[in-house]
């Protein structure tokens, strides 16, 4: 996250107290301006009173040439007030704008505070400031405002979460384990709304509980919003104590599917509730809508995904609108699935996950990475603002304890889950050929959060048909709380309780560490070979389907035949490129640079056996941790299937990951290529890198891969490689063209259009570079660059197709639309 | 499945094939789809590019070395025979059958798992994973995201470690003690190759 580490390092330095004060000032803001909300708001509109009637206040902030008659009013009654307060007239999207700020100041400050995120869960202490700032208004003599609306909840802090969630399913491991995931998400939420509901209801029928007046169908009605787990919740958690992504997948899933079963019984039990009687028929009826629920959900969700995919195909011309689309559309799934009563949750889910292939393929880069930032953006200011909420709701009441109702819920919840993950995952066990151990089920049954949306729709029953609403509500937000403090904070720990036995297994050798990893990558190969899919039969067709007719409906022009081909070529660049660097530095000679690191491993190879014994303790302690440490990081990185998904960090998916590797190999290889041209140009070179000797072997051992490399140097317009590139290649003594900069673009741009006109001789665009260098004042030899920028524009007049899609997907060259971005 | 036994009839030499390789008439059929579906031009052998045309093989940083292990030297394709017969090197390891010593070691045995992963290190085919082999497969994994330097001082420190007979190199006799050395003995036995065998070659799922 280096958004994180950015704002560390500045404020390292700064005290607690700072940090503490931030905080406070903030709080003594918000709240301040709840208190002029109502103390001054009175006079303040009696004042606007006199100058005016209501709606000419807007005119006011318009200027004088609203209208003439009111001009010429307060002209006659008094002086032209300079300045004025109107705090209602903005007060609506001035408080939101507030909690939101509010919400961001405080994940920023939880992240500033060193090791504190680490102990405590993001969403306690969101919790934890709602109730602050809900105490803090009580305080001032203020009614609370009921924040946590269920409409505001469900029409505006909910969607952005679970389209998140749902762009960013991980398809594949998703489908692999779809039938545990319904099984928990329907059966379990089934069992355990039953078994809360009718345990409490027995519960209530005892004497002595004052509970007596408490009904079965009300109770039952309890147990289904109660049961299901919840994905805000469970995502907040989850983010935090990287686990592993069956886990994650599994339990995540199930909050996400679960909605439709806990739609259909809360719609089922406040049906019934008021008519009292419950029928065979009823539940014959009831199973019906719950297949009706989901199934409509997902073919509402699918249709608007499809109708995005199908706009985006014809975008190329308005990027800049590309990313609302993707957001309109889901929205309005959403929307259209709640008009029907259908399970919203799931349309989002189907939307997000059939647009997004379409999608991506069709929109640029540039607006990829916008509907990333945006999905992830909104996702997290959402989620903050419902835990802040969900604090400042309870501190808002009304409360109606009732010692056995509250603990006999939380009490069941926490046994129903329990025997529910066991017994299912018996019976899902015998269908798994990787079997979900002691230690899964566990933290299956123990992530099983409870949160808003429970919250929300206890919120939304009527007062009349159930009059222990209030009691409700007090036991949902006990139960929420219990399980985000105390499951929450402590599943971390016991988390890595479990996964130290996995840790002490003695200390691998460096041999076992890289084998490992290589064996994985074998299998994981030969697992791509057989083809993960292949058994599900209809899933081939459907992709037969898919790339015959879908694609080419779908995503724009030639492009839905290419990414076979995108990843051939790339795989044969990637080829070469390893086969130049390995050709250049393999070889490398060892006393070009001696550093101190060469000289220590280069010397036992030199001595006899015996010295070489001895010589192997000279790697000290600190030195073979180190290389262990790089290869346990860097390796690990490579084992996508373990892979932790994690929710505020933008991680690029693997083939985005190779991809910039890849770009990094590239540019590798045009600053050696770069070096050699140097060098053939100017005969004597003062300080050979190191390298040089070597490179000018690859180079003509590899006069071929020569021109594929320049066809290849389009490739570079993507920031994050060049940053990377940037840390990467420090040591190495190379000019660097920061095609990343403001002006590059454009000098691109023209030199693209020069090659548009058909000139191409290398003077022309020589011309061009040294004009570009005394603008920007590159460390830069005029001939060189010219080669490389030539190379770049060769590449993209032989074979425009390939180099369209090699770089941005976007139906032109790139660069053009680079425009609508600069200032 | 009832389209078992037509997709079976079209394989020929079928019987001996799942003798050699101990595949299930299921896997058989599994992998015949498989094949076809990878042999787009319906020539009946596949390519490097049809394997190539693997997305997510052309991500694996190995990916080549595992497309040329399946191709003989001097071959450019590969009929589904030795398809299968490459493949059969990852089926499980018979647990339930006590080796006999008299029958050749089975081919999926651990022995000849990890002679293949060897092979695969070993691109020159001369029996062992010179410094530069190592380099080479170390510089594919970490994906240029440590130096030059921190590379070779691990592939020294490697090879260092299970050069048993300081020829500076590591051949297939000390592959195979070192990754099993120490206390991951045991645990190796239900690693990643007999481990994920299964997942290659049956569904996670029944549902």
């Amino acid at each position: 996250m280096s958004v994180r580490v950015a704002l560390h390092s500045p404020t390292g330095s700064r005290s607690f107290l700072e940090r503490g004060l931030l905080l406070l000032v903030m709080l003594i803001f918000l709240e301040g301006t709840v208190l002029t909300l109502g103390a001054a708001s009175s006079p303040d509109i009696s004042a606007q009173d006199n100058t005016g009637g209501g709606h000419d206040r807007r005119d006011d902030h318009r200027g004088i040439a609203g209208s003439h008659e009111q001009t010429n009013y307060t002209y006659t009654k008094k002086a032209f007030p300079v300045l004025s307060l109107d705090y209602h007239h903005i007060q609506v999207p001035f408080e939101i704008s507030l909690w939101v700020l509010l919400a961001s100041l405080m994940k920023l400050g939880f992240h500033l505070i060193p090791r504190l995120s680490g102990i405590v869960p993001e969403s306690c202490l969101l919790i934890v400031v709602g109730l602050l700032v809900g105490g803090l208004i009580k305080l001032a003599g203020e009614e609370v405002p009921p924040v946590l609306d269920s409409n505001l909840f469900f029409l505006c802090l909910l969607p952005p979460i679970i389209l998140d969630a749902g762009y960013f399913l991980p398809i594949r491991p998703f489908m692999e384990n779809i039938g545990t995931i319904l099984m928990f998400a329907v059966v379990g939420t089934l069992w355990n709304a039953f078994f809360v509901g009718g345990l409490l209801y027995a519960v209530c029928q005892i004497e002595g509980t004052y509970l007596s007046q408490v009904e079965l169908l009300p109770c039952l009605l309890f147990g289904s919003i109660i049961s299901a787990v919840d994905p805000v919740a469970v995502l907040a958690v989850f983010e935090e104590i990287h686990i592993n992504e069956l886990l994650h997948i599994l339990v995540f899933g199930e909050s996400l599917l679960n909605d439709a079963v806990t739609v259909v019984l809360y719609h089922l039990f406040e049906e019934y509730s008021g008519a009292g009687e419950v029928t065979p028929m009823d539940v014959v009826l009831g199973v019906i809508c719950f297949l009706i629920v989901s199934l409509g959900g997902i073919a509402v969700g699918a249709i608007y995904g499809i109708l995005a995919a199908f706009t985006s195909r014809f975008t190329s011309h308005t990027r800049v609108i590309e990313p609302l689309f993707v957001f309109v559309y889901s929205y309005m799934a959403y929307l259209s699935a709640e008009m029907f009563h259908l399970s919203g949750i799931m349309a989002l889910i189907a939307c997000g996950a059939v647009m997004r292939p379409y999608v991506e393929a069709n929109i640029s880069h540039k607006s990829h990475t916008t509907v990333k930032y945006f999905l992830k953006m909104w996702s997290s200011v959402s989620e903050t603002l419902i835990f802040i909420f969900l604090g400042v709701a309870t501190v808002a009441g009304p409360h109606a304890w009732n010692w056995t109702f509250v603990s006999v819920t939380v009490i069941l919840c926490l046994v129903s889950r329990v025997i529910g993950v066991v017994g299912l995952t018996f019976i899902i066990n015998k269908f798994r050929i990787v079997k979900l151990t002691t230690k899964d089920q566990f933290i299956v049954a123990y992530g099983g959060l409870r949160g808003a949306i429970a919250f929300s729709l206890g919120y939304l029953l009527n007062k009349d048909h159930f009059p222990m609403r209030t009691m409700f509500l007090t036991a949902i937000i006990t139960e929420i709380f219990f399980t985000v403090f105390v499951q929450g904070m402590t599943i971390k720990p016991l988390v890595d309780l479990l996964a130290v036995k996995k840790k002490q297994e003695a200390k691998r050798s460096i041999n076992e560490e890289i084998h490992t990893q290589f064996l994985d990558h074998l299998l994981t190969g030969i697992e791509d070979i057989c083809g993960h899919y292949g058994h599900h039969h209809w899933k081939d067709k459907l992709n037969r389907f898919n790339k015959k007719y879908i694609k080419k409906c779908l995503i724009a022009g030639e492009r839905y035949k290419e990414p076979q081909l995108i990843a051939f070529y790339h795989k044969m660049e990637f080829k070469q490129a390893i086969e130049l660097v390995e050709s250049g530095g393999g070889v490398k000679l060892p006393s070009a640079m001696p550093s101190q690191v060469s000289m220590q491993n280069i010397q036992p190879k030199k001595l006899p056996p015996a010295v070489a014994e001895r010589a192997l303790p000279q790697f000290t302690k600190g030195r073979e941790e180190e290389i262990r440490k790089i290869l346990r990081s860097n390796l690990q990185k490579t084992r996508q299937r373990l892979r932790s998904y994690n929710r505020h960090t933008l991680v690029a998916d693997p083939f985005e990951d190779g991809w910039n590797d890849f770009l990094l190999k590239k540019q590798r290889m045009i600053e050696l290529e770069k070096k050699m041209t140097e060098m053939s140009n100017y005969l004597t070179v003062p300080a050979a890198p190191p390298d040089s000797p070597t490179m000018c072997r690859a180079r003509l051992a590899s006069g071929d891969d020569f021109k594929a490399e320049k066809a290849g140097a389009k490739v570079i317009p993507d920031p994050n490689a060049f940053y990377n590139i940037k840390a990467s290649s420090e040591g190495v003594p190379t000019i660097q063209v920061d095609l990343a900069s403001p002006q590059s673009p454009d000098s691109v741009n023209m030199l693209n259009e020069f090659s548009k006109r058909g000139a191409k001789d290398q003077g022309l665009g020589q011309r061009e570079v040294a004009t570009r260098d005394e603008d920007q004042g590159l460390m830069m030899k005029p001939s060189s660059a010219g080669k490389e920028e030539k190379g770049e524009e060769e590449g993209g007049n032989k074979n425009p197709g390939l180099m369209r899609c090699l770089s941005d997907p976007g139906p032109s060259n790139e660069d053009e639309e680079d425009e609508p971005f600069l200032p | 499945m009832g389209s078992t036994n037509s997709t079976l009839s079209k394989i020929p030499n079928v019987e001996e094939l799942m003798e050699e390789t101990g595949f299930t008439p299921a896997h058989i059929v599994r992998l015949y789809d498989r094949f076809e579906a990878l042999d787009k031009e319906k020539t009946g052998h596949l390519r490097p590019q049809d394997f190539g045309a693997i997305n997510r093989l052309a991500m694996n940083p190995i990916g080549d070395r595992i497309i040329g292990a399946f191709f003989s030297p001097g071959q450019e394709t590969v009929d589904f025979h030795s398809f299968v017969r490459i493949l059969a090197h990852f089926r499980p390891a018979d647990k339930k059958h006590p080796k006999d010593p008299s029958m050749p070691e089975p081919v999926n045995s651990r022995t000849s798992k990890l002679k293949f992963a060897f092979q695969l290190y070993d691109q020159d085919k001369d029996g062992k994973i010179s410094r530069a082999e190592l380099l080479q497969v170390l510089r594919s994994m970490l994906e240029m995201q440590v130096t030059e330097e921190q590379l070779e001082s691990i592939a020294d420190r490697t090879i260092q470690e299970a050069d048993l007979d300081n020829d500076d190199a590591i051949s297939f006799e000390e592959f195979r003690k070192v990754p099993l050395g120490r206390a991951r003995r045991l645990t190796y036995q239900h690693g990643p190759l007999q481990h994920s065998a299964p997942r290659i070659l049956s569904q996670p799922h029944r549902k």
